[in-house]
């Protein structure tokens, strides 16, 4: 396999873009979306291998309901935010990041599906399964991180 | 009915789409935040064993807000499953129940399989594949995809990426093939 170079200005794929420090105390914030998140993937069923079962037989509509429309909110706010060119709450511009396409997204992309439809979980609802006292989820979140490990240590082995 | 009971049911698609979607836009205007979950794996790995791998090299410290969030994640589920929880059985399709059946599934009562997803499993062949290995793809996989269904399907959409488009697609033909190529075949295993 060819080696890729990653000239990669950005290291992370969520990346943190606000340029003022934050104090620990303003944390807080991102602790309260979390929360309301958390409770909205419990309250919607998204964390239920039940649900993802059923996405993957095509017997329900309910996951393609919720992600179609998280897809259409979402595509509709960042439209608004370019358009009228809305300023964050510190008055920065808000940044945003083209992806650039490689061979992992298929490859990776495969994997992360075959283990969803395992353990009924992608990584958000990993923590809310164990919020929900679903505690053996713990192991397949440690081994979540130790394949994340796995790949950080292969990266320059695999293709991209 | 009041307004709790109203809320402790299950809540429909159109109500927690939007509501996720919505976290899209919050996440921006509140701190300049890119919608992501899988990134806390990579964090984890770099704040508690980076090994001296480049890949986990970098000051996750300013990205700590991702962990934070999925802290978050974690307390929303306690207090959803504590405080609103549904009385009720899940309602599941009849067609999913009777295929799961026919896998060897008996338990519907909860969000998840008990016959899978029991703390005595841990040990067993059926936690190593259904914790284990699932996890293990799970965690390679959206790394080496560069995100999951938050980064890619629902953040990568919104700001219209095709290489996002190709991972979505790439996670659901994932999934189909699991689904309904190999885990029969683990289901027979037990």
């Amino acid at each position: 396999m060819q080696k890729v170079q990653f000239p990669e200005p950005i290291v992370c794929d969520a990346p943190n873009d606000m340029a003022k420090k934050e104090s620990v105390f303003s944390n807080v914030k991102y602790m309260v979306v979390g929360i309301m998140f958390g409770i909205v993937f419990v309250k919607a069923e998204i964390i239920s291998w039940f649900r993802i079962q059923e996405m993957f037989r095509l017997q329900s509509f309910h996951m393609y309901g919720v992600i179609g429309s998280a897809v259409v909110v979402g595509m509709l706010s960042v439209f608004l935010i370019k358009k009228f060119n809305i300023k964050t709450l510190s008055g920065e511009t808000v940044q945003f990041h083209p992806k650039k396409f490689n061979r992992g997204q298929i490859f990776g992309g495969l994997m992360f599906g075959l283990g969803w439809a395992i353990t009924g979980a992608c990584p958000g609802p990993l923590f809310a399964q164990i919020g929900s006292g679903y505690v053996v989820v713990i192991a397949t979140l440690l081994s979540a991180i130790a394949g994340t490990w796995t790949y950080g240590l292969l990266r320059d082995k695999l293709p991209h | 009915m009041d307004f709790l009971e109203l809320i402790r049911q299950p809540w429909p698609w159109y109500v927690a789409g939007p509501l996720i979607g919505l976290t899209v836009p919050t996440l921006l205007l509140i701190g300049n935040k890119s919608f992501g979950i899988s990134s806390s794996l990579r964090h984890i790995c770099a704040a508690c064993i980076p090994a001296d791998i480049t890949f986990f090299k970098y000051d996750w410290k300013k990205e700590i807000w991702n962990l934070v969030f999925v802290f978050g994640i974690f307390i929303g589920g306690i207090l959803a499953t504590n405080f609103l929880a549904n009385p009720n059985d899940l309602v599941l399709s009849p067609d999913t129940m009777a295929d799961l059946k026919a896998l060897g599934i008996k338990d519907f009562a909860g969000l998840m399989p008990a016959d899978l997803f029991e703390a005595s499993n841990l040990f067993t062949l059926k936690g190593f594949i259904f914790f284990i290995v699932g996890g293990f793809m799970v965690g390679f996989g959206t790394r080496w995809a560069g995100g999951c269904t938050s980064g890619h399907a629902i953040m990568g959409l919104s700001t219209l990426q095709w290489p996002s488009l190709i991972a979505t697609c790439c996670f659901m033909i994932g999934g189909f093939t699991m689904t309904h190529l190999i885990l029969p075949y683990i289901f027979n295993l037990f």
